[in-house]
């Protein structure tokens, strides 16, 4: 039994090696003070001094920012809905458009980029505009709702049925049940798809690439462009600081979570107790 | 719970609203699209563009000139000023894509170094303004390889496996033709066969090819010799002060990427001041110090603060220079040639 825990052990450490030992890198050398990815030359802090006084990095990095807010935040609440649809649909109908709606989560992102630009550039001919912030955006919001409804359904699937015939017995309007029964309910699926759009945003390279046109930058296009000089330690800098932030955003969220079910465990104690 | 909600919701709405005008006022004055290499500017000189003129920069990065001829052929965008390499700029003028520029609205172009006026690809000055330039030498350890002076030494089985060489077919046919003795441009086929056998020969002794990994590979003694930009050995030898740099004597290749502005460009005038802006010689000056590129500007050269070493890569005499040849654009059929020699070497 022992002999099987120390293999075990030394499997999940070495897991967490291969995981983990490119982000340690990375880390590490955002404190080298020469350009270099191999060397190591000594401790310093400049490159994050440069990073925050570096106009285009942190312009791009606003973009990105932006982009993937606002993107996750409207993806959220198109795809709850689209969500709460598709559960009330019958079932024969329900089965296609979830099908439907997993395609774009399948498909190669360079086919939904391409095609993206070119019905927005054609579009654009006709209606008058160009590749910009705001097709950037509808690009964004559109392979971001696939995931908010992939982690709404199961809440939904989860939920009594009964619930919304009780609310609307004890006189919710069809909009109150929604918004005071079944959101609340559904409420960790929601968080859970908006955090996975968002990460998807700030991931997003390829589509991105197509359909930002001639004014805005990502972050990740910005690095993307800076191969024929060598990626700047400035870089490194950003990404830890990424790295941080979604960490931290991370532990809130279990934080959280953990909580929460930690309530619901004493709330359903106490219901038990009172019958 | 329905305050939280309506508060995200008017949030949004609010924001669409915003980006909406920042989408619609794009086309008004006061703006310039500038295209520009990745890591190419001293992000403070933009501020400072913006500050003095009020015309605020959209500024986007590429990675090649092929990346860049692809997004302005694909469509849709609408770029000012672009910044190319020399090919580049003599295939977009064969193409008609470029707008002659006003030179009366760009006075510091009389600050251009003579060298860099009427080259190939554009011989009478009517489209480019040159940016940054360098030469391409030999980066190499002399504590491995020996001293170098020839293009040689990259074709030297004793030096086999401390060798890179560039990852892409027009600069390692470059080397190859020049330690032929032929021009860059060359369409003789005899010739382009001649050095294409001796990419081939050269290809079991290589250590691989690269692009910026040669950073690294050279810093770190990975490797001990390779061909890359002037301007770059620089960076290189910071790190690992044994490295040397040298142009071979059989001549090099000489860049110079330059700005033009696009023929469907909204905002020509911007344009212009961007331009004349960036040829100033404290601009250029803060630049070519913050990329570590040579810069066109006679006075910058003349009075740059850099060490004996620096300067002497960075600014080579005439005589090094009247043997480098700058890249133009080739006919369609020796472009093919190059695609499908470079995918036999490759595979």
């Amino acid at each position: 039994m022992t002999k099987k825990n120390t293999a075990g052990n030394i499997f999940t450490a070495l897991t967490y090696i291969f995981l983990y030992a490119p982000i340690v890198v990375l880390i590490v050398f955002s404190f080298n003070s020469t350009k270099s990815r191999t060397v190591w030359s000594g401790f310093t802090l400049n490159w994050y001094k440069e990073l925050f006084s570096d106009s285009l990095i942190m312009s791009s990095l606003q973009t990105t920012l932006m982009v993937s807010v606002l993107a996750s935040l409207i993806a959220a609440v198109i795809g709850t809905f689209a969500a709460i649809g598709f559960y009330s649909m019958k079932k024969q109908w329900r089965a296609p458009f979830l099908t439907v709606n997993n395609i774009p989560v399948i498909n190669a992102d360079i086919i939904t980029g391409v095609s993206l630009s070119l019905l927005f550039v054609s579009a654009g001919l006709f209606m008058g505009f160009e590749l910009g912030f705001g097709t950037l955006l509808i690009a964004h919001i559109s392979f971001d709702i696939p995931y908010v409804i992939l982690s709404v359904m199961p809440k939904l699937y989860q939920l009594d049925r009964n619930l919304f015939e009780a609310a609307q017995d004890l006189g919710c309007t069809w909009f109150q049940t929604i918004y005071k029964v079944v959101i609340p309910e559904i409420m960790p699926g929601i968080i859970n798809g908006l955090l996975i759009a968002f990460t998807m945003s700030v991931d997003d390279f390829v589509i991105s690439y197509f359909t930002a046109g001639s004014s805005v930058e990502t972050l990740s296009m910005a690095i993307y462009a800076m191969t024929r000089r060598r990626i700047s330690p400035k870089i490194n800098a950003i990404s830890t600081l990424l790295f941080a932030v979604v960490l931290i955003l991370l532990i809130i969220v279990n934080v959280r979570e953990a909580r929460q079910q930690k309530a619901n465990i004493k709330k359903q104690k106490m219901l038990k107790g009172s019958n | 719970m329905k305050k939280t909600i309506s508060i995200i919701i008017s949030a949004i709405m609010l924001v669409c609203l915003f980006a909406g005008c920042g989408g619609g006022g794009k086309a008004s004055k006061g703006v310039v699209n500038v295209y520009n290499w990745g890591e190419y500017i001293d992000p403070d000189l933009r501020a400072q563009f913006e500050r003095e003129t009020g015309i605020k920069v959209n500024y986007k990065t590429f990675e090649s000139n092929e990346q860049m001829y692809s997004v302005l052929k694909q469509g849709g965008v609408n770029y000012d000023v672009i910044i190319p390499s020399d090919y580049m700029i003599s295939r977009l003028v064969s193409e008609d894509m470029l707008a002659p520029i006003d030179f009366e609205n760009i006075p510091n172009y009389a600050l251009v170094d003579d060298n860099l006026k009427n080259m190939a690809h554009d011989p009478e000055n009517k489209y480019s303004v040159p940016y940054m330039w360098g030469t391409v030498g030999i980066i190499y350890d002399p504590a491995v390889v020996g001293e170098v002076d020839s293009w040689a030494a990259l074709f030297d089985k004793k030096n086999s496996g401390k060798i890179l060489m560039f990852d892409n077919s027009r600069d390692a046919m470059g080397i190859a033709l020049k330690y032929l003795n032929y021009s860059l441009n060359t369409t003789d086929e005899a010739q382009l066969n001649e050095a294409f056998e001796l990419l081939k020969e050269q290809k079991p002794i290589l250590q691989g090819y690269v692009m910026d990994q040669i950073f690294d590979k050279l810093e770190s003694g990975e490797a001990a010799i390779g061909p890359y930009y002037a301007g770059d050995f620089l960076t290189m030898h910071s790190a690992n002060p044994d490295l040397k740099f040298c142009i071979p004597k059989e001549g090099s290749n000489v860049f110079v990427d330059s700005m033009c502005i696009l023929k469907n460009a909204e905002n020509k005038a911007n344009a212009e001041a961007f331009i004349n802006f960036m040829t100033g010689t404290d601009q250029s000056m803060a630049n070519s110090e913050y990329i570590g590129y040579t810069s066109p500007n006679k006075e910058v050269r003349d009075t740059i603060d850099l060490d004996d070493l620096a300067k002497s890569v960075m600014y080579p005499d005439d005589a090094v220079l009247s043997k480098c040849e700058s890249f133009i654009n080739l006919p369609q059929k020796t472009l093919n040639y190059y695609d499908s020699m470079w995918v036999k070497l490759k595979s």
